[in-house]
C-alpha cells in the first residue's frame, strides 16, 4: 500500500466517525461552559419551542425557557448514551406533562373525555373556516392533541405514550384515531 | 354492507393489526370504497404530521435562560481571531522544520488506536489498555502534524497570500475545536462520542495540512 493511499484510507475511515457537536458541548456545558450551552440552545430552541406549542398550546416562552434551565441543571446527567437530542426532548415531553399534571388540568379533561376520547374538539376543525394543519392540532381534546403529537409528530410509540400520559394503550390509540378522524377535515 | 370498526384503519396504517384481521380487513378495503378513501385519508394526516416543520420561537429566548442560569445575556461566543494570533499561527508554520515525508509510518501507528478509541466502549479493565495505545497514536498524529507542517512551511512562498491566509484561519478554527473536545474529554473521558468527534477533527487537521501541503509542492 503506498504512502498516499494508506494515508487516503486512514482519512476515509475516520471520516466515517459522526462528528457529534452536541456531545462535545453538552460535555463543555456540564463544565459550566455557558457558552457551549447557548450553541445548544441555538441548535434546539426552535424543536423544543414547537413541541411546547403544540402540546400546550399556551405559556410557550416560559415552559420552553424552563426547559432549557432545567436542561442546564441535569446535564450532569447526560451520558451520552443517546442523542442530545432525543435526551433534551424526552425532559420536555416530562416538563410538558408535569406543568399540566401540576395544574390539575389536563388529567381533568382527560378523563372527563368519554371512553374511547371521542369528545368534540375544543375549537371547531374545518378547511372551510380556514383554519390550517398545525390550528386544527391546536383545535382538538387535550387528550387526542397530546397523543397525536407525541406518536404522529413525534414519533412515539404507544406504549411510551400510556406510560408517559398514565393512559392505557387502547386509550392511547382511541385517542390517536380520534385526533386523526378530526384532522381529516383539514384536509379536505 | 358491514363496515370493520374504524379504529382498525388506524392500526392498519400503524401496521398495529394481527396478521389474520389485516388479511380481512384488506379483503373488505378491496371492495369497499368507502373505507379506502378513509384509509387514504387517515393516511394523509400521518404524512401531513411527519412532514410538519419546527418553527423558531418568536423571541429569542436566550437571555431569560441565560439569566436563569447566571450567565451573560450577551454570551454567544464569536469566533473571530486577532491580529496577532493569526500571525502567531503564521510564524508557527514558518518555524517548523524538517522534512522527509514518513507520515505513512506514522499515520500508520495513529490509525488503529484511534479507531479503537472512537468506537470503544471500553470497560473500565480495558481502559490502561487503550489510553497507552491512544498515547501512541497521539505521538504518530502529532509526529504527522508536525511533518506535513514543515512541508507546508517550506513550500509557503510558492502560494499566494489568500491561499496563506485562509489555511492559517481553517488551522486556527481546527485548533480550537481540538481543544475544545480536549477539555470536554477531561471532563467526561469515557464519552464515545468525544472520542469520536476529537478522531475526526484532528483528522481534518490532517487532512487540510495534507491538502495544503501539496498545494506548496505543486
Amino acid at each position: 500500500m503506498t504512502a498516499t493511499s494508506a494515508r487516503t484510507e486512514a482519512l476515509r475511515t475516520f471520516d466515517a466517525v459522526a462528528a457529534d457537536t452536541d456531545a462535545v458541548d453538552a460535555a463543555l456545558a456540564a463544565s459550566g461552559d455557558a457558552h457551549a450551552f447557548e450553541r445548544l440552545y441555538r441548535r434546539h430552541v426552535n424543536r423544543i419551542g414547537t413541541l411546547v406549542r403544540r402540546m400546550m398550546g399556551e405559556d410557550v416562552d416560559e415552559i420552553t425557557q424552563e426547559i432549557l434551565v432545567r436542561a442546564w441543571q441535569k446535564l450532569h446527567t447526560f451520558r451520552g448514551e443517546a442523542a442530545f437530542g432525543t435526551w433534551l426532548h424526552r425532559m420536555a415531553v416530562n416538563v410538558v406533562l408535569n406543568r399540566r399534571s401540576e395544574r390539575g388540568r389536563w388529567r381533568k379533561r382527560f378523563v372527563e373525555e368519554p371512553v374511547g376520547g371521542m369528545t368534540e374538539p375544543s375549537r371547531p376543525v374545518s378547511r372551510a373556516h380556514g383554519v390550517d394543519f398545525e390550528g386544527a392540532i391546536a383545535g382538538l381534546s387535550p387528550g387526542a392533541r397530546k397523543v397525536f403529537v407525541l406518536h404522529d409528530v413525534e414519533g412515539y410509540r404507544h406504549e411510551e405514550i400510556a406510560d408517559l400520559l398514565g393512559i392505557s394503550i387502547g386509550t392511547s390509540k382511541s385517542q390517536l384515531h380520534y385526533a386523526r378522524m378530526a384532522l381529516r377535515k383539514t384536509l379536505g | 354492507m358491514m363496515h370493520p370498526p374504524a379504529e382498525q384503519l388506524s392500526d392498519l396504517l400503524d401496521d398495529a393489526l394481527p396478521a389474520d384481521e389485516r388479511e380481512v380487513l384488506q379483503a373488505h378495503l378491496s371492495g369497499c370504497a368507502e373505507c379506502a378513501t378513509l384509509l387514504d385519508e387517515l393516511r394523509r394526516v400521518v404524512l401531513r404530521a411527519q412532514a410538519l416543520e419546527d418553527r423558531p420561537p418568536q423571541h429569542d429566548l436566550w437571555p431569560g435562560v441565560a439569566a436563569a442560569i447566571g450567565a451573560s445575556p450577551s454570551g454567544r461566543r464569536r469566533i473571530a481571531f486577532t491580529m496577532p494570533q493569526l500571525l502567531a499561527a503564521g510564524i508557527g508554520l514558518m518555524l517548523l522544520s524538517g522534512g522527509g515525508v514518513a507520515l505513512t509510518l506514522r499515520a500508520r501507528a495513529g490509525r488503529a488506536p484511534l479507531t479503537v478509541a472512537a468506537t470503544t466502549t471500553a470497560p473500565d479493565s480495558t481502559l490502561a489498555i487503550t489510553a497507552v495505545t491512544a498515547t501512541k497514536a497521539e505521538r504518530g498524529y502529532d509526529a504527522a502534524v508536525r511533518e506535513l507542517a514543515a512541508e507546508l512551511a517550506a513550500g509557503r512562498g510558492r502560494l499566494d497570500s489568500t491561499t496563506v491566509r485562509v489555511v492559517e484561519q481553517k488551522l486556527q478554527l481546527i485548533d480550537r475545536a481540538i481543544s475544545e473536545a480536549e477539555r470536554a474529554l477531561a471532563a467526561d473521558p469515557g464519552n464515545t462520542y468525544l472520542h469520536g468527534h476529537l478522531t475526526q477533527t484532528r483528522m481534518r487537521k490532517l487532512d487540510l495540512l495534507r491538502r495544503a501541503a501539496h498545494l506548496a509542492r505543486s
